[in-house]
């Protein structure tokens, strides 16, 4: 049975080869559909942001644009926010995924099903709950008057980027341990029993062999929380402070608040060419990890699980 | 097992959850508490009620709980049918295309959803597509947003597919269609529910794309979350909230159900 698998027996008996006619015909319908709703309604954004309202084509939008000191305050925003964020969550994701597999507790499977659940939620239900929690009458304000008598709490943070930094690492947190526990997973216990016999400290087995085996992971984890805290919104939206203002919030502002809809695409462009760059990146890292992976071991389960999961497969 | 002293350990597993419970149990379970409550200035919410609940069966909020399932469930099918289709062509391409029909099909993950919202606006308020202000564009919205999910659920699991059913059906004689409705498409089926769960779930709590198109007659469960907290009804928003999350619970246990009842079979 097992030869049955090779390659080259698998296209004798599947008939037509690889890469035929036939088969770019049938990937045709697809490619239609998504070239219809998503890339011609791109290609006109990029063309809009073109367009000056006074009409004629020129790079103008643009000139206006990268001058305004909204715009520049908002990729500022955006930029530290997605970089703080993506650090945060990291280190959080780090610690957390070191214990739930290398200090292991009854219950810890369970706690990474919850994590997974976590990642149905859409993002804004973070900020509404800090709200309770961190809010001008939240509990820990609220703990804070009861115990002191003070009219209002020390806490203040949440309509600032502080807050939109912590919903973020809160939510982005999970996005870093999925596919850092498929990476632990793969790490040999007999290895960290080798070198915990030989007398190295468990700070050194982490920084020694453990870290090691998860650095593709940990980059590709790291890059994708970075895209997607730059193209964050419901998070941004919630806070609903003037003073953070992110370039996804900033397209939302110009095309439905003010209506200036060649700015907006301006910013979107933008926005887009720094995303798409990223994730090229996180593609790039990502499938590295798992190709490094697959060839240190030769197995039937390291196909499953790669460090390149989409961002929420499998929830 | 890294750390070996019982001390060390209990010490270890304390600031992880010392870090856990904050920041990921309390966030859930404080807004399950607000939504049965009128009043949080304590340690604890205060003023218990079910009115927050009353008004949500009374009021539109069902309209717009209605609306978020439907397009969840337009969204998803429509994105399930494409990911799935795309996915099955693209096993068959060679490796060049298909790493382009992989890079398309993921670049809707990459670009930030405000701005596929943007685009649709863009594209469709103008002629030959009139879409503008009509349920079709916020469900095309989901389905574009949702559909790389679709496509990557369904490709890692046709890459763990064992080829041998296939070829064995193949060997004796069954035709393409064939052996694809009945020995490929029974096998996926775990992966195709799993993915279809992912999908509703994320259409479900969509908010970014449609914040920028939906029309006053179509508006989901989000932008009403979105509406109740912006007018400073946070209690109100909270029981929406837990409408929101009960929902999508719901759903995926449901879908989870179908899997291990089609992997007995």
């Amino acid at each position: 049975m097992v030869a049955v698998r090779t390659p080259a027996v698998r296209e004798s008996v599947g008939g037509r080869a690889p890469g035929a006619p036939r088969a770019v015909l049938w990937a045709l319908p697809p490619v239609a559909a998504l070239a219809l709703v998503f890339l011609y309604p791109l290609a006109l954004v990029a063309w809009q942001s073109l367009t000056p309202d006074d009409g004629g084509h020129s790079l103008t939008p643009y000139a206006t644009v990268l001058a305004e000191t909204s715009f520049r305050e908002a990729l500022g925003n955006t930029v530290l926010i997605a970089l703080g964020a993506t650090l945060g969550a990291l280190l959080l994701g780090l610690a957390l995924a070191l214990v739930i597999a290398f200090v292991p507790f009854p219950g810890g499977k369970a706690l990474s099903r919850f994590i997974d659940l976590f990642l149905a939620f859409p993002s804004f239900l973070i900020t509404l709950a800090l709200l309770f929690l961190y809010g001008t009458v939240g509990v820990a304000n609220g703990l804070w008057t009861d115990a002191t008598g003070a009219a209002t709490g020390p806490l203040n943070f949440l309509h600032t980027p502080w807050g939109v930094l912590l919903a973020e690492v809160t939510y982005f947190t999970p996005f870093v341990m999925r596919p850092l526990l498929a990476a632990f997973s793969q790490v040999e216990t007999g290895q960290l029993e080798a070198a915990a016999s030989l007398g190295a400290r468990p700070w050194r087995i982490v920084r020694t062999v453990i870290l090691p085996e998860a650095l593709p992971s940990l980059a590709a984890g790291g890059a994708l929380v970075l895209v997607l805290c730059l193209n964050e919104f419901g998070i941004v939206l919630f806070t609903g402070a003037k003073d953070v203002v992110t370039l996804p919030m900033l397209v939302y502002t110009k095309a439905i608040l003010d209506g200036d809809y060649t700015g907006a695409c301006v910013v979107a462009v933008i926005n887009i060419a720094l995303s798409v760059a990223l994730y090229a990146l996180y593609r790039t890292v990502a499938s590295r990890a798992a190709g490094a992976r697959r060839g240190r071991r030769k197995g039937p389960r390291t196909a499953a699980g790669s460090g390149g999961d989409p961002r929420r497969a499998g929830a | 097992m890294l750390v070996h002293s019982k001390a060390a350990r209990r010490a270890v597993h304390s600031v992880f959850f010392l870090l856990f419970v904050p920041v990921f149990a309390l966030p859930l379970l404080v807004i399950v508490a607000a939504s049965f409550a009128t009043n949080w200035s304590g340690a604890l919410p205060s003023g218990a009620t079910l009115t927050h609940y009353q008004d949500i069966v009374r009021g539109d909020s069902l309209d717009a709980l209605v609306t978020s399932v439907l397009t969840a469930l337009a969204a998803s099918t429509a994105a399930l049918t494409a990911g799935t289709w795309a996915a099955l062509a693209a096993e068959k391409l060679g490796p060049r295309t298909r790493r382009v029909l992989d890079a398309l099909f993921l670049l809707p993950v990459a670009v930030p959803s405000v701005v596929v919202g943007l685009s649709l606006l863009v594209a469709f308020s103008r002629p030959p597509f009139l879409l503008n202000g009509t349920p079709q564009i916020v469900i095309t919205a989901h389905t574009v947003l949702v559909t790389a999910f679709a496509y990557q659920s369904v490709t890692a699991a046709l890459a763990r597919l064992d080829p041998a059913y296939e070829q064995s059906a193949a060997g004796l004689g069954a035709r393409p269609a064939y052996v694809l409705w009945r020995v490929k498409l029974p096998l996926l089926l775990p992966s195709l529910t799993a993915a279809i769960g992912l999908c509703f779930a994320l259409s479900m709590g969509e908010l970014s794309a449609t914040m920028m198109l939906y029309p006053p007659d179509w508006m989901p469960l989000p932008v009403q979350i979105f509406a109740a907290t912006d007018r400073g009804s946070l209690f109100a928003g909270a029981a929406l909230a837990v409408v929101l999350m009960a929902t999508t619970l719901l759903v995926l246990l449901a879908v989870s159900r179908i899997r291990t009842r089609a992997t007995y079979r």
